[in-house]
């Protein structure tokens, strides 16, 4: 199996590949949203164009500039797969990981907007302060809560339980859906949706015993009930969570008091 | 330390001779846009009370009763026996001398006062940034609301066909 992989590559051929990138090539210009305090107070819209495989990703796209173009370009990324949920960024006005959009995906035949995610402090170029996010976060209590004795072996729950919230375990805590909410850009006290899927991902949980306790927190006034139901968030999702179904369960579960 | 100053001064001096042009530099960044009441550690915990889930509950429900109401009057004023041009104080005198839309009349008028102003109090919730501007607000709209019902509600049960 090894043998054969290695030959099939051997059997392309670097130049056959060489040949094919090359000619794949296509120039994108990336308009990208820039800010830095330590120059001048006012954001502004820089133009870079480079030559760049469409089957490649924005996040590639972003690399190239920055190692190649310009060093000061400032955006976060750790895996660069999306899972670690670091580069959520507003490309062509819509909230999208960089490292799972596609240039041939969004249009590169026109110059593509990049962005910071909205309705949180800028600090340089792409990257934001999430500490208001991350609080949010915080106070949802997002952990396992029990009483009684620790069970000597690991907590059992059947498939059926273990599906009930299945959906909102998903979140890999980008922000894309949050900054993509309206009412969380006007008023960053809303908890916002990443908030309340972290907090669902719980409430639904058969071994978690604090349900009434984070249905409390989100019955504030800055909780659940300030969800318009614009569905942005669920849009936004790098992950495909359903937000705003999530969000609504919640509500159901506030006002029947059954989950 | 100090080197490292020094130098940097040094290096600031010879790359931009006119220091007047750069208002901001590494020292003095300037001032990041930060949102309005943003969430902090300090951010007031749960107020207790379910308030906000029965405005939330209120708007669902008057809207469905709602849409009976207010389609029925439409098509009873503008549309069934002769339209419009029918409506004038006979017509509204008629109406009124039964209970039944006396109480029609009552409840379109209270449900739909709530329900706007409600409405409006999510907007101004939404978008007043200052506390100030959201408290005068939310007064001029409960002031308003008050004003409105409490007339419209007086007119229902006062009035007079007989009036000259």
């Amino acid at each position: 199996m090894g043998t054969a992989t290695l030959e099939k590559n051997d059997s392309a051929g670097p130049v056959d590949s060489a040949e094919n990138s090359a000619s794949h090539l296509i120039t994108v210009t990336l308009r990208i949203r820039r800010f830095n305090p330590e120059v001048s107070d006012e954001p502004q819209w820089q133009d870079f164009t480079l030559e760049i495989d469409p089957k490649e990703r924005v996040l590639d796209a972003l690399h190239k500039i920055k190692w190649e173009i310009d060093g000061t370009l400032t955006f976060r990324r750790s895996c660069a797969h999306g899972i670690c949920g670091s580069d959520a960024m507003r490309i062509n006005g819509r909230n999208r990981l960089a490292c799972k959009t596609l240039i041939k995906d969004i249009g590169p035949d026109k110059p593509i907007t990049v962005e910071a995610i909205k309705g949180l402090t800028v600090l340089k170029d792409l990257v934001v302060d999430m500490d208001p996010f991350f609080q949010a976060y915080r106070d949802v209590m997002p952990f396992l809560i029990t009483s009684g004795n620790e069970p000597t072996r690991e907590r059992y729950q059947s498939a059926e339980d273990r599906e009930r919230f299945d959906d909102t375990t998903k979140c890999i805590l980008c922000a894309a859906c949050t900054s993509s909410c309206p009412v969380f850009w006007n008023d960053g006290q809303y908890f916002g949706p990443a908030a309340i899927v972290n907090a669902h991902r719980f409430i639904f949980d058969s071994r978690d015993e604090a349900g009434e306790q984070r249905l409390e927190i989100l019955n504030d006034k800055d909780g659940v009930w300030r969800c318009r139901t614009t569905f942005n968030c669920t849009d936004a999702c790098p992950r495909g969570i359903e937000v705003t179904k999530a969000i609504q369960e919640v509500k159901r579960a506030l006002i029947t008091r059954r989950f | 330390m100090s080197t490292t100053e020094t130098t940097e001064t040094a290096n600031g001096a010879a790359t931009e001779p006119t220091d007047d042009v750069a208002l901001f530099d590494v020292d003095h960044p300037a001032p990041v846009i930060e949102p309005p009441r943003k969430r902090t550690a300090k951010t007031p915990k749960a107020s207790r009370g379910n308030f906000e889930m029965q405005t939330w509950l209120f708007m669902r429900l008057s809207g469905i009763v709602l849409v009976v109401l207010v389609l029925g009057h439409l098509l009873i004023q503008l549309v069934l026996d002769g339209g419009v041009s029918k409506i004038g104080f006979a017509f509204v005198a008629g109406r009124w001398a039964s209970p039944f839309w006396q109480v029609w009349d009552l409840a379109m008028l209270w449900l739909a006062m709530l329900h706007g102003a409600n409405g409006l109090r999510t907007v101004i919730n939404d978008y007043a940034e200052r506390d100030n501007t959201r408290f005068w607000l939310k007064m001029l709209l409960y002031v308003a609301t008050v004003f409105t019902v409490l007339l419209g509600t007086l007119v229902i049960f006062t009035f007079d066909p007989n009036i000259r």
